[in-house]
């Protein structure tokens, strides 16, 4: 494949990204999705409307989020200095906000009366409840039941936002089908509802915006980086579910050659197990959830229930512009178990006194494997997009403590 | 075996026929391999008979998200029963070996064709006699995919139009269409509304002004008197989740077919076209 004039130029009119995204969606949503990208094209054309999100982004949201240099990790692997992208910083505690936030302002402009969300580990679930409490929508949240199980204080959370939280019991009841059900929730309410989906995935222009709304996290990054080395990083590193923080990330920086991309997918059991979340690494492109990208699915197409540790990154899928990323050579994606996630977790809780969410610890146990045979001039900055304190209790769990 | 007919598709020979006998069709769902392959088999071998004049060929897929929790369930059944799209397409060979007129129209979503190959999928459908296919999560923005090719393989492609189709987008929805328009009656998942005989009336007479395509109305009606309501303002009937329900209900507590299965979907043909039949007389 040549190389493209630039890699930030996607997706094309017909929401493709090489062969992956698209808008495989339902007659009935089509008109939706069409009015959205009209809706979304018109923001971008108005000042205001990104002069309201910046209002918003840096008064409620607390950006921008510091760049941390972590020199007690940078000294214990002796190698690359390691920099975090703290946006675990933000209100919420996690990426998820910056982009509830850009969808939340175009859903008011779009006159829409009422929100729904989907979401895995909870953090798009609470930012989305936070983002409607902030301007009084009613806001239902599809989580999957084994989800909901494993992130009590994220429902909990949501409820006081005054969210309505619908456990999902269809399926592997999990991200995947919440997203499931948020769909046939929204398809059900086309009137006056908005969907907020929380990551760079499903029908055109949604992993576009989504994107756009996350690339504030790579802009400030960039800026930061200049301020404290005076280069740009020599790599950056991001976990992936969706791909939503990751995207964000790595879109700003992508036409900036000498920068080395890795995205980290959840290896849940191990990738020779089978029981994981490793799309790219482990799967095949098919359709589902409005785009084409890689797939975890069996030789007939029907898809396979993920596997991860992080209820985050436990979906089948990955946002297409990952998938042409990857077909195109510009990113690396590489995977990290279970068990690598939960040492990079408790490492870095006693190292930097940052306890990390169990999705983020996934991209620090993948540093954990690079930093220390690189040079002590290479620098890394990682995603670090979302706090620990949802995970605690899971945690506990898995090292056998009870709380 | 082709789908053409003396120069016509079965589908068009079937609504031809249906004109000059002055009714609707009943177009029967019935998803491949639920609650087992041998039972969908006998299930689909005796509907014509029963009174389907079309049968819809449901293709199961995991994650089928414009439908309503009875199509899931039969969905999941199928597949945890075995089902796969080869057997299915085999199933359907089986069933034009011995009925050359009832058309039959595969329905699902786009990810097990995805898989099994456009080409090797529409070469396959062709052999076991499908004449035509309804693939949800393909609209015409995505024509290139499957509805192009297949048209072009002589199959038939049947797209939904839906209440949130506005006049703008609808010539570009039935710009590519063929054998049938499919009518969603309400915006909504399978099996969650009811159908509205007044509301749906209006409809088809909008979407009339431009197509000359039958036009069947589905979601929403599981009763012989919702069938004659419709029949009376459409060329078809269409329905799906009260024949999922059929055979859920008929199952016993493992899931697994008794000998009631077959009759309890069989049964409930004969009382829905025995609405449409009632609006023909009345009509």
């Amino acid at each position: 494949m040549s190389k493209p004039n630039s890699y930030r130029a996607g997706p094309d009119v017909a929401g493709r990204f090489g062969s992956h995204g698209g808008r495989f969606a339902a007659e009935t949503l089509m008109p939706l999705i069409l009015e959205l990208e009209t809706a979304y094209r018109a923001a971008q054309a108005d000042p205001g409307f990104r002069d309201e999100l910046d209002y918003y982004l840096e008064h409620y949201a607390g950006r921008p989020s510091p760049l941390y240099f972590a020199k007690r990790l940078t000294d214990h692997f002796g190698g690359a200095k390691i920099y975090f992208k703290r946006d675990e910083l933000n209100h919420t505690g996690s990426h998820k906000i910056n982009n509830c936030l850009g969808q939340m302002l175009l859903a008011r402009r779009m006159g829409k009366t009422r929100i729904i969300a989907e979401t895995g580990a909870g953090q798009h679930g609470v930012a989305s409840a936070t983002v409607s409490a902030l301007f009084g929508l009613p806001c239902t949240v599809y989580m999957g039941e084994v989800d909901v199980e494993r992130q009590q204080p994220n429902v909990f959370r949501m409820k006081l936002l005054g969210a309505d939280v619908v456990p999902v019991g269809s399926g592997s009841r999990t991200l995947k089908d919440a997203l499931n059900e948020a769909m046939r929730d929204w398809v059900t309410n086309v009137d006056d509802t908005f969907y907020i989906i929380g990551t760079v995935a499903g029908p055109h222009p949604y992993p576009e915006l989504v994107r756009d709304f996350q690339s504030v996290i790579g802009d400030e990054a960039k800026q930061q980086i200049l301020q404290a080395e005076g280069r740009l990083p020599d790599t950056l590193v991001a976990c992936i579910g969706g791909g939503s923080n990751a995207m964000g990330l790595f879109h700003p920086f992508l036409d900036d050659d000498g920068v080395n991309i890795i995205g980290v997918e959840a290896a849940g059991d191990g990738i020779e197990t089978g029981r994981h979340a490793a799309s790219i690494t482990g799967g095949r492109p098919g359709v589902l959830h409005g785009n084409r990208t890689y797939l975890l699915q069996d030789d007939d197409g029907q898809i396979i229930e993920a596997h991860s540790i992080s209820a985050g990154l436990d979906y089948p899928g990955i946002g297409p512009e990952h998938a042409w990323l990857h077909d195109v050579g510009r990113a690396n994606y590489v995977s990290a178990t279970d068990a690598d996630a939960l040492a990079a977790f408790q490492l870095c809780s006693k190292l930097e006194g940052i306890i990390p969410a169990l999705e983020p610890a996934h991209a620090l146990a993948h540093v954990a494997k690079i930093a220390p045979d690189l040079p002590r001039d290479h620098i890394i900055v990682m995603n670090m997009c979302g706090r620990g304190d949802k995970d605690i209790f899971a945690v506990a769990e898995m090292l056998g403590v009870k709380l | 075996m082709s789908a053409m007919r003396g120069g016509r598709t079965r589908i068009e020979a079937r609504f031809a026929r249906l004109r000059t006998e002055g009714r609707a069709a009943l177009v029967s769902y019935v998803m491949s391999g639920d609650p087992d392959l041998e039972t969908s088999a006998q299930i689909m071998a005796g509907l014509p008979a029963a009174g389907a004049d079309i049968i819809e060929l449901g293709m199961a897929f995991t994650d089928p998200m414009a439908d309503g929790p009875s199509i899931q369930v039969a969905g999941l059944r199928a597949l945890k029963a075995g089902i796969t799209l080869s057997k299915t397409l085999a199933m359907a060979a089986e069933f034009r070996r011995h009925d050359t007129e009832t058309p039959v129209v595969l329905m699902g979503y786009y990810n097990p064709i995805h898989a099994f190959g456009v080409p090797a999928f529409l070469a396959a459908a062709q052999t076991a006699g499908i004449d035509g296919l309804i693939v949800v999560d393909l609209p015409p923005e995505e024509d290139a995919e499957l509805c192009l090719p297949a048209l072009q393989a002589g199959l038939s492609f049947v797209r939904l139009a839906t209440p949130t189709t506005d006049e703008k987008r609808l010539p570009a929805v039935l710009a590519n269409t063929s054998g049938f328009v499919y009518y969603v009656s309400y915006a909504g998942i399978t099996g969650a509304g009811s159908v509205d005989a007044d509301t749906v009336a209006s409809a088809v007479a909008r979407i009339r002004q431009h197509t000359d395509l039958p036009i069947a109305v589905g979601f929403g009606i599981r009763t012989p008197e919702q069938a004659r309501d419709i029949a009376t303002v459409a060329d078809g009937a269409v329905v799906g989740t009260a024949f999922t329900d059929a055979v859920r209900g008929s199952l016993d507590p493992d899931g697994k077919a008794t000998a009631t299965t077959v009759a309890a979907v069989l049964d409930l043909t004969r009382a829905l076209a025995a609405g449409v039949a009632a609006a023909a007389s009345e009509g």
